[in-house]
């Protein structure tokens, strides 16, 4: 099965299976990986799902929307490739994406 | 050596117009006052509030500054919430405005700033005229965006984990001070105590003189006209030129301190003097005074009224902090349960910019509304068992406390770090915290204030 890699501020990875139809915000928390928050739910609109996508996945997962852009812009360690991903939509191409994860979600 | 008269014109020039344009409003709110022979009238008076079920639903008005006070406010925001959601109430003191009082729904409002507008206030009512202070918590994109930008590195995790430690030894001290197995006031020993000293080292504002900020802050939330708060506009304005003074000072000093070579620090005024579109700030005074005053107020009434609900509510759900001392894991995931309870601030209001329909309702172009959060925290379709704290609860990060979209909270993790490290600290001291007199709360339709909450602790014995 297709799966992602998590990779937290201290180095840890988390793997978790992809499954298309869910978000990647849904795949980490129904799969518990520490430092993705998705406070509201996926509606874009609290930030705490930033992840930082690895630079090579970066053209194959895509870049962010306008409503995502307004979040991500508002934070002050934002990278070229951060995305939220609850606006991610899981593709069976995925298989082994690595993103980051942010130290503090904001 | 710097010129000390060059010194003294810098400080004329930019107080001067500050202070003359509150004391102009001050000289205007008075004559309307004494033409409208309203001088030393309330406009709100307290009476009993009744029980829900005996208001027509058509005149249930949540903008009634009592209904927390009174404990009226869980029966009427549950009965809006299930009979009419998006509520209209025309004739309330502040005009007339909707309620709207789900979860789902003021998520929707809230991160549609094209839809509806957070200018020019966020409040119900209106602050006196021409004290019409901006802040960008009350402007929209692009400019909100600029300002808001300008001092959103305070909060930056890298700040957040130097801060950590001088938080710890800040609760620490204030709580080896307090008094044992005798009864005190929470509210002032410990949740004023401990946001103020927060608040002086942000804005790295004179630490013996920190009381300061707490007053103006109070001020600042309590005015009748903009929240049925009990404040007197005299002392308001008096307080005004006072903050106006004592910010202006604060912003000249660092200034000239950083012009004579001192190391720049990670306070907000330095954050300011250091952006490009804020670095003139001084020069907007009513730009100026709202953003401190904004900064002030948002890290001030929110937490302290969280480090006192947290008590309150640990004391009428006994078992919660058996489960708590069994289990010091949960205290991050209570931090939010608290939080998501108290909803220290009631509500953010918008205005609509267009026609629209919302839940079925048709909402006017121009028409006031006001999104409850405190209703959407203890909305039944998102959390069991709403009304009560339950400190393990799966879903209490989804609460609405903190707003969401571009004007969410910007201090939400300071904020959460200052609750978790008052609970760790607590948890290693005290046996039992017992609230031993019926707390008393803040008049307002806004701040979900307590004003006392008389308290006494149990020492943990040695072990």
């Amino acid at each position: 099965m297709a799966a992602v890699t998590f990779v937290s501020h201290d180095g840890e990875k988390h793997e978790a299976p992809l499954e298309e139809g869910l978000t990647l915000m849904q795949v980490a928390v129904d799969n518990g990986v520490p430092g993705i928050d998705g406070d509201c739910g996926g509606e874009a609109a609290c930030g705490t799902c930033h992840v930082v996508v690895d630079a090579q996945w970066a053209d194959t997962v895509g870049g962010s929307g306008p409503v995502e852009e307004e979040m991500l812009s508002m934070n002050p360690e934002r990278q070229p490739t951060s995305r939220l991903s609850c606006q991610m939509n899981v593709s069976d191409g995925w298989d082994g994406l690595t993103v980051h994860l942010p130290e503090f979600q904001m | 050596m710097f010129n000390v008269a060059e010194e003294i014109g810098e400080k004329v020039k930019s107080v001067v117009p500050m202070e003359l344009q509150i004391r102009g409003a001050h000289l205007y709110d008075k004559t309307r006052r004494f033409v409208t022979r309203t001088d030393g009238q309330k406009i709100f008076v307290e009476r009993p509030i009744p029980p829900v079920d005996e208001v027509e639903l058509a005149d249930i008005d949540l903008s009634n500054p009592f209904l927390y006070r009174q404990g009226r406010w869980q029966s009427y925001f549950e009965r809006v919430r299930n009979e009419a959601p998006v509520h209209y109430q025309a004739n309330s003191p502040f005009g007339p405005f909707w309620s709207i009082t789900r979860h789902a729904d003021i998520i929707a409002v809230d991160k549609n700033h094209e839809a509806f507008s957070a200018e020019p206030f966020i409040i119900i009512g209106e602050p006196p005229r021409f004290m019409d202070i901006a802040m960008f918590i009350a402007m929209d994109p692009p400019r909100h965006d600029r300002q808001r930008a300008a001092v959103q590195g305070v909060v930056a995790p890298k700040n957040l984990r130097e801060m950590e430690g001088l938080i710890r030894s800040r609760v620490k001290e204030v709580l080896d001070e307090l008094p044992v197995d005798q009864p005190f006031n929470w509210v002032d020993r410990v949740s004023i105590e401990l946001t103020a000293r927060m608040l002086a080292t942000l804005l790295d504002f004179p630490y013996e003189q920190r009381h300061k900020l707490v007053e103006w802050s109070d001020l600042a939330t309590s005015m009748e006209q903009a929240n049925g708060g009990p404040s007197d506009n005299d002392e308001v304005f008096r307080g005004m030129v006072d903050m106006a003074r004592g910010l202006s000072a604060l912003w000249h000093d660092k200034k000239t301190r950083l012009a004579a070579g001192e190391e720049p620090g990670f306070d907000l005024i330095t954050m300011l003097q250091s952006n490009e579109d804020t670095k003139d700030l001084i020069d907007r005074p009513m730009e100026f005074l709202g953003n401190l005053t904004l900064l002030i107020v948002g890290g001030n009434d929110t937490t302290r009224n969280s480090m006192s609900g947290g008590v309150l509510a640990l004391n009428q759900f006994p078992d919660q902090f058996e489960k708590l001392k069994a289990n010091p894991d949960l205290i991050p995931n209570m931090v939010s349960e608290i939080i998501r309870w108290q909803t220290p601030l009631a509500y953010m209001r918008r205005i609509a910019k267009k026609d629209t329909v919302l839940n079925g309702q048709f909402i006017r172009k121009g028409d006031k509304l006001v999104m409850w959060y405190a209703s959407g925290n203890r909305d039944e379709r998102v959390f069991e068992r709403p009304d009560e704290l339950v400190i393990d609860r799966k879903n209490a990060r989804n609460h609405i406390a903190f707003g969401f979209g571009v004007h969410r909270c910007m201090g939400n993790r300071l904020a959460e770090m200052q609750l978790r490290i008052l609970w760790e600290e607590l948890l290693t001291r005290f046996e039992k915290i017992e609230v031993v007199d019926e707390p008393e709360y803040v008049q307002s339709n806004f701040v979900r204030g307590i004003s006392k909450l008389t308290v006494r602790l149990t020492p943990k014995t040695q072990a």
